[in-house]
């Protein structure tokens, strides 16, 4: 056993041999520690479930009836002398760091991640660790964040002129997560909020948890008039089918780290894009990889090859491991929205 | 170069016609009048040589990013577009410039001369202190063409709509070889100035392509057809013993094509032709290969003239006697320019006439577009025979009705990312066929169009799970996927691998339905050469 490492990627996840449990598996497994709620993180069919408890109402919303057991925030669990804890990751609301340790070498998993407080989820808390195994959706110095204030200034400002030339806003986001993200800084002093079926589905689940404005499903009784001049949030699926011909006259915008790319919101026919990430950028990948004082860092997921070749140079034990957590891409295909 | 960048924000920021033609309106009203000269030159392609090359400016960017050039390399794969990665990768700055779009440009075009260390002294300058679109637009001036979903079509309304003058009249005056830092928006827009006109063609009309059976356009006898020929659409003007030969590109290309001095002294002054620049080796039409020898040069040898002479295959004209004559039918124009091709023909004139056909039903017509590749031409071109001559491309009077293309089953081999609108994504494609033994591709053909959006983000996806080796932006790919591949014209190439060029290939279907042994071979595609 000397050699086997703490964890270990196999085609099934990450696996802790010495527990014998499996960190974010994307194929069924007894035993699996969940880092947080999108679709390809928690996954179906694992036979028992560890996450943080807050991400239980979003799992069962999701997959129905699981066996699951929830953790607090720094709260230890051994499972054969592997001690085991969840972290804030600041990615959406209940994300966590895995934190692995066992005869006191220490490995971290991130699962997804930003540094930047949204006020939504519990911030990113840095744990310092000897391997820190890290997602690089957005892994090139091209991605930058503006602080969220500003660009929830642009997107309010952006409803207040839609609103002013009689249109309506229609703003796209993933329905766990950034969705919520939106709800909570939209400006409802302009006016109403109305969401996509998906997205309020999502955010019934998550009202115990979080405090958000009121918001009206898009049903077949809401009449086209009342919407107008108002804001829709909906999922990135929605856009271009027959749901959104309700909303003409309408404006639309996709919040992403994509929107980074004028190419990428061109390629969409989209009219707006808001660089609004729930991703580390550039610097806040290299700022966290710092903090966490790790000599080895695994890539999991993003623009791994260029990432870990950076990470190399500077200095860094850096490596690409393969994972199938969903490359979330530019074209913004279903991530976190299950059929 | 605010309210210039601010346009350029404005127009980025929808997908709509209308809002983009409200924005440059309102542009047009308000900028003063040099910027406006400017911005009709940038959006109508004309642009200041540029200033310093892009390797220097590479390498300056990822020095004054402070990231290795390797890292601004892959960035630059993946963002598609220099000016935008530039803009991304340095530090950012919320400044703004009070100089205006024409001071920018003036200083762009005196720095041309300047030694590299002031060049770079420049540009660090510039970029710390500019905001993000600043930023861009001030690297995009820079660099090269505007690409922001604004045509020039689209800006002539906007403009026509700012200052009241006919949209075909404003699309005749930025027509042609007019500097923007030495003319000014009264001169190039507001004055009638007859000795401008000299050198200036007409917009060109242009045709679409035939979407539903030819018989829907009604009576056979309101039309008249003509061989499509394949070589460059030209406008050659004479006019005060003088000649300008345009292409449809807006390029003047007299000096490339110097056969056609002849045409002074011969074809009356006041004239304008209409037709097709074709390559006539040994006294025949030669394929677009040959004439591809040609379009390249600035001057042209003896030897290559001799060896591939161009000739005009005239099929309109839209001046005459020194009246524009567009307004006319088209049946007339063809009598006044059937009656010149009578006066002047000779040997020695490079002039020859685009024969009209008159059928008597559509069957007729169908039989002719199927000789099409014996008398190299692409397929029929069918002309009402009283429109006028139209600006740009208009549906109704004229339609291009081609041969179906040659296609062949290929594999996908390699890929590599698009740029602009397609930037970040998979779409530029390497094809290949199979060798004698059936057992190695052999490369034929890179294909970048022909899938939808849809098909191209399925495409995408598949290749970044797939990739098999990296060569910079290029990923060779897991033999897997067959695509149906068209193209207009093949020859036999000693430059390329494979030994077959083909020309304009692109990709006319997904042959999920195909395993990659049912992919033609080589063998198959030599057997299309003529």
């Amino acid at each position: 056993m000397k050699n086997t490492p703490l964890l270990a990627f196999n085609d099934i996840g990450i696996y802790c041999a010495q527990a014998d449990v499996y960190l974010d598996p994307w194929r069924p497994v007894d035993k699996a520690i969940i880092s947080h709620g999108h679709a390809d993180h928690s996954r179906w069919g694992h036979k028992k479930y560890i996450t943080h408890h807050s991400n239980i109402p979003i799992i069962k919303h999701r997959l129905g009836e699981i066996n699951v057991s929830g953790k607090d925030w720094n709260e230890t669990f051994s499972i054969n002398n592997v001690k085991f804890s969840f972290h804030p990751a600041g990615h959406i609301i209940g994300s966590a760091q895995i934190r692995v340790e066992y005869k006191g070498e220490v490995w971290v998993f991130t699962g997804d991640y930003k540094t930047e407080d949204d006020g939504v989820a519990k911030p990113y808390e840095p744990v310092k660790c000897h391997t820190f195994i890290t997602e690089c959706t957005f892994g090139l110095p091209a991605f930058k964040w503006q602080p969220q204030e500003e660009v929830f200034a642009e997107i309010n400002n952006w409803w207040q002129q839609n609103q002013s030339e009689g249109r309506t806003s229609v703003i796209f986001g993933y329905s766990l997560g950034k969705a919520q993200r939106l709800l909570k800084y939209l400006d409802t002093s302009i006016g109403k909020i109305y969401t996509h079926g998906a997205i309020e589905n999502m955010t019934e689940v998550l009202r115990p948890q979080l405090e958000m404005p009121e918001t009206t499903r898009i049903t077949r009784d809401v009449k086209k008039e009342e919407i107008k001049g108002n804001i829709v949030v909906a999922p990135p699926s929605a856009h271009g089918t027959p749901w959104i011909k309700k909303m003409v006259p309408y404006v639309t915008a996709s919040a992403s780290g994509w929107m980074t790319f004028r190419g990428a919101r061109r390629r969409r026919a989209i009219d707006r894009g808001f660089v609004l990430s729930d991703h580390c950028d550039w610097q806040g990948l290299l700022s966290s990889i710092k903090e966490t004082g790790a000599e080895k860092v695994i890539c999991t997921h993003g623009y791994t090859d260029i990432f870990s070749k950076y990470l190399r140079e500077i200095g860094y034990d850096a490596r690409t491991e393969q994972t199938q957590y969903e490359e979330e891409n530019a074209e913004q295909t279903s991530k976190t929205e299950d059929e | 170069m605010r309210q210039f960048a601010e346009l350029i924000k404005t127009l980025d920021s929808t997908n709509k016609t209308t809002l983009k033609v409200e924005a440059l309106t309102k542009y047009f009203n308000n900028a003063p009048d040099r910027d406006k000269v400017w911005t009709i030159a940038i959006l109508s392609h004309r642009r200041p040589p540029r200033p310093v090359n892009t390797t220097l400016m590479r390498l300056w960017a990822s020095e004054i990013a402070n990231i290795p050039l390797w890292l601004f390399e892959e960035s630059y794969h993946i963002v598609g577009d220099l000016a935008e990665t530039i803009a991304l990768v340095i530090p950012p700055s919320s400044a703004s410039s009070e100089k205006s779009l024409n001071q920018f440009l003036q200083e762009i075009i005196d720095l041309k001369p300047k030694s590299d260390e002031e060049k770079k002294e420049y540009l660090k300058d510039n970029w710390l202190s500019l905001n993000y679109y600043e930023r861009f637009v001030f690297t995009k001036l820079i660099t090269g063409s505007f690409r922001i979903g604004v045509s020039q079509k689209l800006m002539t309304r906007a403009l026509s709509k700012a200052t009241y003058i006919d949209e075909d009249i404003l699309a005749y005056k930025m027509m042609g070889d007019w500097n923007p830092a030495k003319t000014t928006y009264t001169k190039l827009i507001l004055e009638e100035n007859e000795e401008d006109f000299l050198s200036k063609p007409y917009p060109f009309y242009l045709a679409y392509a035939i979407e539903e059976e030819p018989k829907d356009l009604g009576d056979v006898s309101e039309w008249s057809a003509e061989h499509k020929w394949d070589g460059i659409r030209s406008q050659v003007i004479v006019r005060n013993d003088e000649l300008f030969v345009w292409s449809r590109g807006e390029e003047l290309v007299t000096d490339k094509y110097p056969e056609f001095e002849k045409f002074v002294g011969v074809v009356p002054n006041g004239t304008v032709i209409d037709g097709e620049i074709l390559p006539f080796p040994e006294g025949e039409i030669g394929t677009f290969k040959d004439l591809q020898t040609r379009i390249g040069r600035k001057t042209v040898s003896k030897n290559l003239l001799k060896k591939t002479p161009v000739i005009l295959k005239a099929y309109d004209v839209l001046e005459w006697e020194g009246e524009d004559i567009r307004q006319q039918a088209f049946k007339d124009r063809r009598t006044i320019l059937e009656k010149l091709y009578t006066e002047v023909k000779s040997d020695e004139l490079p002039l020859h006439l685009s024969h009209t056909i008159q059928f008597k039903n559509w069957e007729e017509a169908a039989e002719e577009r199927e000789r099409s590749r014996e008398v190299k031409s692409e397929g029929l071109m069918l002309k009402r025979l009283d429109s006028p001559y139209l600006v740009g491309r208009k549906k109704g009077d004229w339609w291009k009705w081609k041969v179906d293309p040659l296609t062949i089953d290929a594999v996908l081999t390699y890929a590599m990312r698009g740029h602009g609108r397609r930037s970040n994504l998979f779409t530029d494609y390497t094809f290949g066929l199979w060798d004698e033994k059936k057992e190695e591709l052999v490369t034929f053909a890179k294909a970048y169009s022909g899938l939808t959006d849809a098909e191209f983000r399925k495409l995408d996806a598949w290749i970044k799970k797939n990739t098999l080796e990296r060569f910079g932006p290029v990923r060779s790919v897991t033999p897997h996927h067959v695509f149906e591949v068209a193209f207009e014209g093949i020859a036999e190439s000693k430059r390329h691998k494979s030994g077959v060029a083909t020309r304009f290939p692109r990709i006319l279907r997904w042959r999920t339905d195909k395993k990659i042994e049912e992919a033609n071979t080589l063998e198959d595609l030599k057997a299309l050469i003529p």
